[in-house]
């Protein structure tokens, strides 16, 4: 296994969120993760920056568990945004940025010429050149989540998990996010692990999608396999319409109430 | 409010701090020279330099200098140990005496001197840990992904109110056993000389030391505990390190001056203010202006009365508590 979630069950005192749950991520493709609320798809990824420890299984990388690294190698290697976000209002973009280089620094020693190299590539990449002196409280909500994927970008992963990156956007930042990590992906080459709420965005947006129903993988593939009436019926209790988005390839859908 | 507005920059920080280092320079030289008895630049300088039986050389050095030099590392422990709790409970009220670890440090510290009176270098090492368990206990009480700010105050309040008790039945009970800490007692530099100065000096160096690594780390345990964990900081380790340099430095000034409310409390506000968030500023920034706060008032102590002196401590608190009230209030309306 390459990276994924190997048996893991997550139990919050007497109550199990997810039992034995095996999810095995594609390398290289986009991987997003659906279901109902509190079907425990943040939990899942929670595993994996160890905010959560399942009460049984593992976090795969490499067919060794997370454990196995040390956590500034593994930084190196797989990063991870939260859905909340903390952080002084009064540091800049680039300083944001030049955080993502933490894993790499050495000890008592300043960034070194390398580091402000990928940070400045980092800030081309991402369209945040121009605004890199801003300080946070100064962006719109859509550029300073921009800000904090160049973040992770930074720390230069071969994985990139986004727990509901677009939640909190109106429609016009949550495309140009989700266009954001879609060219990142693709011109990085990175894996991609995310949870979004939007099935529309999910389907248009992933290779390869999860959906979890009591505690379990329900379906997982292709989206025009997960994506089906039936499937969302069981999986969210509606009943939707199915069409195909020619231009995107890929299906959407419209929802109405059962 | 501009919205193209830059970041203070890196220029205009380092000549801050420049700048207050040299106001502390300045506040040492006026308390040097001015007191009951005012000597102008040269004699002063003659007294430090020039060994002799001069009342100069006799109030300068021996009174004094110690005096400064301990207010002004008291002053420069408190703030570095207000900062780093602050950022250790992601909470900008945290502070040795907002969250009572004041008088649990000063509660091991007067124990040990009841226990053990004849070990009075032991003082320090009790206060220390006085402060350390105390932070404990404050941290398992609110912490929850952050602290909340007002399980903390409360909870703080509490540890304070029982601490405070078993110390004034210390002060009632054994008032003979403690009667050489002058100091200890009621938050004053009076009498403190070379000898205080040198008890706390290894434990304060230390921790002012240890403070120059820690800023970038810092920075990241800024972003949260995911965050900072998924960059490759272990934040519960970080995190326990942390809270035993805070109470190193803590303990240490405690046990020169006893309980001096506010400095760390208002100095990494004002710090904050004037450089920002960012913890390799936000260290030196705090070093100069405690420094010079605690001299300052100590001076003003000092000067203010025609005959004898009103304690530090008394002076900080008619500064700090309408500064934090107002802080109180600011906070309100954002």
């Amino acid at each position: 296994m390459y990276f994924g979630f190997k048996n893991i069950s997550i139990r919050y005192g007497e109550k199990e969120i997810v039992n034995d749950i095996t999810m095995d991520f594609p390398r290289g493709k986009t991987t997003t993760i659906i279901g109902a609320n509190g079907c425990g798809k943040t939990s899942l990824l929670k595993t994996i920056s160890r905010a959560v420890s399942p009460k049984k299984g593992e976090v795969v990388f490499k067919n060794k568990p997370l454990d196995h690294y040390r956590p500034k190698e593994l930084a190196k290697k797989i990063a991870y945004l939260p859905q909340i976000h903390y952080s002084p209002s009064d540091i800049d973009v680039k300083t944001l940025v030049s955080y993502g280089r933490y894993p790499y620094r050495q000890f008592g020693k300043g960034l070194s010429e390398q580091d402000r190299e990928v940070i400045q590539n980092t800030l081309n990449l991402t369209g945040l050149k121009n605004l890199e002196d801003r300080t946070l409280d100064h962006l719109s909500g859509g550029e300073r989540q921009r800000a904090w994927i160049a973040m992770t970008i930074c720390q230069e992963p071969e994985i990139l998990i986004l727990d509901e990156p677009i939640t909190y956007l109106d429609i016009g930042y949550q495309l140009e996010i989700m266009e954001l990590i879609k060219s990142l992906g693709e011109k990085l080459n990175i894996t991609i692990i995310m949870v979004l709420h939007d099935i529309n965005l999910a389907a248009r947006y992933s290779q390869h999608l999860f959906s979890i129903k009591d505690k379990k993988i329900y379906a997982y593939g292709d989206p025009r396999f997960v994506i089906t009436e039936e499937r969302l019926s069981d999986i969210f209790n509606i009943k939707a319409q199915i069409y195909e988005d020619n231009r995107n390839a890929c299906p959407f859908i419209i929802p109405e109430k059962r | 409010m501009n919205y193209d507005s830059k970041t203070k920059t890196k220029f205009y920080k380092v000549s801050l701090i420049t700048l207050l280092f040299l106001i502390s320079l300045m506040v040492t030289v006026i308390s040097v020279c001015v007191g009951s008895m005012s000597f102008t630049i040269e004699e002063s300088l003659r007294a430090v330099l020039v060994a002799d039986d001069s009342s100069a050389r006799l109030i300068i050095w021996h009174v004094r200098l110690p005096r400064i030099l301990s207010g002004g590392l008291v002053g420069i422990c408190l703030s570095l140990s207000g900062c780093i709790l602050q950022g250790v409970m992601r909470n900008h009220l945290a502070s040795p005496s907002t969250i009572g670890v004041t008088s649990g440090a000063s509660f091991v510290g007067y124990m040990t001197l009841v226990v053990f009176p004849s070990l009075f270098y032991l003082l320090p090492l009790g206060a220390i840990l006085g402060a350390f368990l105390t932070t404990l206990i404050i941290y398992a009480i609110a912490y929850e992904k952050g602290v909340s700010p007002v399980k903390m105050i409360l909870s703080g309040m509490a540890v304070s109110a029982v601490f405070g008790a078993f110390n004034d039945i210390i002060r009632s009970f054994f008032p003979d056993k403690i009667a050489n800490a002058t100091g200890f007692l009621v938050g004053s530099l009076n009498g403190v000389a070379w000898k205080n100065l040198s008890l706390i000096l290894p434990y304060a160096i230390v921790g002012i030391m240890i403070c120059f690594f820690l800023p970038s780390k810092m920075n990241i345990l800024m972003l949260g505990d995911e965050m900072a964990n998924s960059l490759g900081v272990r934040t519960e380790r970080f995190r326990f390190f942390l809270i035993t340099i805070s109470s190193l430095l803590a303990g240490a000034a405690i046990s020169v001056s006893g309980l001096v409310n506010f400095v760390g409390l208002i100095i990494p506000h004002i710090a904050r203010l004037l450089v920002g968030s960012d913890y390799k500023y936000l260290f030196p920034t705090s070093i100069a202006l405690g420094y010079s706060l605690v001299v300052m008032c100590d001076t003003i102590g000092r000067i203010i009365l025609p005959i004898g002196e009103i304690s530090v401590s008394i002076i900080i608190s008619f500064v700090g508590a309408p500064f934090f009230l107002y802080l109180l209030r600011n906070r309100q309306k954002a």
